[in-house]
């Protein structure tokens, strides 16, 4: 048996109003992977915060090798060997990535104090080459991908020797292939007798990697399984509380006219399409590699991508030159995949962000040019009890509101105009299981109430459980058109690369 | 209400029950309600003329020319830039106004009405120009609104002394100044009732247009607004040049007070109207921003020189306070924002 590297017993913690974790025990061994698992607001990143030093904690022990530890800081638990990689990246984006990798621990000439820049280059160069990540060490952060930031997020949590290492939902932005790198990474880690606290909402990815998983529901540690003979519908009802029977429903396929069609797209990042359908009452799923030009294509329908020559028809009617706001007008709705960035004003109320793109229509927008107060409370609380979310958090600025609830914001807003086509970039990136249940349901209704629906998604479940035809894009051009009866994950994969 | 809870030393319980209500009033109004009690106090205390119906009517009327100013910094603000050439079009408006009417009243000398009306309109279209110009620059090519806006500031000033030779212009009609600067009208002085009728209009455009509605969204997230369907750039342009409207209408009225127009009028404009706007609660960061709390922070601005002139407090001293207030704002604004996104 391996040694107890760390556990936990009784941890408890509480913000203003909230119990965010509630005597919660955690047992890490060396040489785990062990997997915390829960829907968002459950309590996993207070839980991996407190152990990361990021927060103080409340009551409760944490122990390491047996010796009971109170961390002050990031730094301190640093000190004892534990390290994080969150989903915010704590890199310097206009430092290159060897400065980045020596930042705060700089190697300084003993005499003068000055930088040592040729030994913290040779150590950056060494870091990377024994991780195995191929990334060029002058590179400036901000000019790597996101995948690869990650990668030097991880080299730098990794430049110290480390006993934990806690990886935050660290495949989010990752494609299928970064992301096998990144669980080779874990595995020679796990061989070296790291312990890695891993938490993710993908369950296959605890299927692949995890020893056990542990389950936090509300605050509370719900239990510890074994990875491997756990099933998914054990997972997910420990983790919802309910027996969660479908996550993904089944949508009538009752396809119609073509809405959209697209013919001779070329523009952006290389793209070059020359023929691309999406019907009413069908879902048509987009596949690809991040970078395949997948969400670039249709950001140029929706005219926020450059678009150098293509013909754009939409329900028969050719659209010169797409911009946001004709193609709103015009009837399609765009849920950009980074909520955060492209979609929310944080700083408004859920309210005033479901309305936005409605203030120009009835009933919100009186004849007289003014704006309907009223109308405009009723119109965003009915969307409101659609999407559920909760009416009290109808004032509340967004920035307040969970990921979850904050995606269904967004999925509200597409619901104050007539819509038809709804094209979801990444509609379900972050958010839990069962909000993402929720959205799979909503965009059940709206494909089976005849609106044409195109699901853009890295998430390749998501894409065969749900689309009736997919399309695979692979370096800008489509790779191949997959109907439903043959739609299966290596029929998918094979046209990735 | 009461407390529920069984409290061993009565004091205390108070004690902490008002110090919940401070901080209830702080979240909710920010830091200016206090500065507005202690400043109100203190200047009291230090003069007994301070709270005079007299003095208060002659504070309103004199912080008009700021709190409208100001109304066109917030404009900017929320959209999510500032503007350093509110003093500029000022003295912009001012000056070509004024050179205007001088010019007009020559070859009209009988249709005083006709020289007023078209040199306000001159005054009027010197301060859009500038805001087209703030407008198109951060809208349309990207500048950042604080070079945009500093250059400006330096051409507006450049060319009113231009004109001016550095000179005040002086033989305006009397009639402007009879109306304008100290006519009462229902008892009401004209400018308070001209900014009155300012705020109404911006009160409606802000709350109830879906342009005031865009122009928070905008500035709260320009790409989130892009892909509602709201353009932007328009929307951009059109604060700027709201802005610089209204700072030439304030521009006019200010010349209208003092008989002539003046390359130096406005000088410390830009930077009290960002002070009322912050001490007001608007968000430097764009997005946030109430018309009712920034006319109250311009009034507070007009209240402090206003308290400091009475105090007998010397002009250098009182630049010096500005300062200190506008940062004091800032600091607590933070503190704020950190409590209330916390909560």
């Amino acid at each position: 048996m391996s040694d107890v590297l760390l556990s936990i017993e009784g941890l408890s913690k509480e913000f203003p109003g909230v119990r965010a974790l509630d005597g919660v025990d955690f047992e890490l061994l060396a040489g785990e992977v062990h997997a915390i698992f829960g829907e968002n607001g459950a309590g996993k990143s207070t839980l991996i915060s407190i152990i990361a030093g990021a927060q103080p904690q409340g009551s409760g022990t944490i122990r390491m090798h047996g010796e009971e530890l109170r961390f002050s800081s990031v730094a301190d638990a640093r000190r004892h060997g534990i390290s994080a990689v969150f989903q915010e990246f704590s890199l310097a984006p206009h430092l290159t990535v060897e400065e980045n990798l020596c930042l705060g621990e700089e190697r300084l000439h003993q005499r003068f104090g000055l930088l040592q820049l040729s030994a913290m280059s040779r150590h950056a160069s060494a870091l990377l080459q024994r991780l195995n990540f191929d990334i060029d060490p002058h590179r400036v952060v901000a000019t790597l991908s996101r995948a690869e930031q990650q990668m030097v997020e991880i080299a730098k949590a990794l430049r110290a020797k480390l006993s934990v290492l806690i990886l935050d939902e660290p495949t989010a932005s990752l494609t299928e292939r970064e992301s096998e790198q990144l669980f080779a990474t874990v595995r020679s880690l796990k061989q070296q007798g790291v312990g890695i606290i891993y938490i993710t909402h993908r369950i296959q990815e605890i299927k692949r990697l995890a020893d056990r998983v542990t389950v936090l529901r509300d605050g509370k540690h719900i239990g510890v399984v074994d990875a491997a003979t756990t099933t998914e519908a054990k997972l997910i009802e420990m983790m919802a509380g309910r027996a969660v029977e479908k996550i993904y429903p089944s949508i009538a396929a009752n396809p119609g006219r073509s809405i959209l069609e697209l013919s001779q797209m070329r523009g952006g990042v290389g793209i070059d399409v020359d023929h691309f359908v999406a019907r009413e009452g069908e879902v048509v799923g987009v596949a690809g590699l991040v970078g395949c030009g997948k969400s670039e294509l249709l950001r140029m329908v929706f005219g926020i991508e450059p678009m150098k020559s293509g013909v754009v028809k939409l329900d028969g009617q050719i659209i010169k030159k797409p911009t946001p706001r004709r193609m709103l007008d015009a009837g399609v709705f765009y849920l950009p995949p980074d909520r955060r960035e492209e979609g929310l004003m944080l700083s408004a109320s859920t309210a005033d962000n479901i309305s936005l793109n409605a203030l120009t229509q009835q009933p919100i927008h009186f004849r007289s040019g003014f704006l309907s107060l009223s109308a405009e409370r009723t119109v965003t609380r009915d969307i409101g009890r659609r999407v559920d979310i909760h009416p009290s958090n109808m004032p509340r600025a967004t920035a307040l509101l969970s990921g979850g609830n904050q995606q269904k914001v967004l999925f509200g807003r597409g619901l104050t105009r007539s819509i038809k086509l709804y094209i979801f970039d990444e509609p379900t990136v972050g958010v839990d299981v069962g909000t993402r249940s929720a959205i799979y349901y909503l965009i059940k209704e709206l494909c089976e109430k005849g609106a044409a629906v195109i699901l853009i998604s890295s998430d390749l479940p998501e894409i065969l459980h749900l689309s009736h035809r997919a399309y695979v894009m692979r370096s800008g051009r489509i790779a191949a058109e997959i109907d439903r009866s043959c739609l299966t994950e290596a029929a998918v994969l094979q046209h990735f690369f | 209400m009461s407390s529920i809870v069984p409290e061993n030393n009565p004091s205390s319980a108070h004690k902490s029950s008002a110090r919940d209500w401070i901080m209830k009033i702080f979240l909710h109004w920010g830091v200016m309600p206090f500065l507005l009690v202690i400043a109100v106090i203190t200047f009291s205390l230090m003069s007994s003329r301070f709270l005079t119906t007299d003095n208060l009517i002659n504070l309103f009327r004199q912080s008009v020319y700021l709190v409208l100013v100001s109304l066109g910094q917030m404009l900017a603000l929320i959209s999510g830039g500032f503007d350093l050439s509110v003093g500029t079009i000022v003295a912009v408006s001012s000056v070509v106004s004024a050179l205007t009417m001088g010019a007009l009243a020559l070859s009209f000398p009988d249709a005083i009405w006709l020289v007023i009306t078209l040199g306000c309109l001159a005054g009027l279209g010197a301060a859009m120009l500038i805001g087209i110009v703030n407008g198109a620059g951060v809208a349309v090519f990207g500048v950042s609104p604080f070079i945009m806006t500093l250059g400006m500031q330096s051409i507006g000033f450049g060319i009113a002394l231009f004109l001016t030779a550095g000179v005040p212009v002086s033989n305006l009609p009397d009639t402007l100044g009879d109306v304008f600067g100290f006519g009462v009208l229902l008892g009401v002085p004209v400018p308070i009732l001209m900014m009155l009728l300012i705020l109404a209009l911006m009160f409606v455009l802000l709350n109830y247009s879906a342009w005031g509605r865009h122009l928070y969204a905008v500035g709260s997230n320009p790409k989130a607004a892009l892909l509602s369907g709201i353009r932007v750039k328009p929307v951009l342009i059109s604060a700027y040049v709201l802005c610089a409207l209204i700072a030439g209408v304030s521009g006019l009225l200010l010349t209208a007070r003092t008989a002539s127009g003046d390359a130096n009028l406005g000088g410390s404009m830009a930077l009290e109207s960002i002070a009322a706007c912050v001490i007001g609660g608007v968000s430097l960061r764009g997005g946030i921003g109430r018309l009712e709390n920034v006319v109250l922070g311009a009034i507070f601005i007009g209240l402090v020189q206003n308290g400091m002139n009475l105090a007998q407090i010397g002009s250098y001293l009182q630049i010096v306070v500005l300062g200190v207030l506008l940062i004091i704002a800032v600091v607590f604004d933070r503190i704020r924002q950190k409590r209330l996104y916390r909560l």
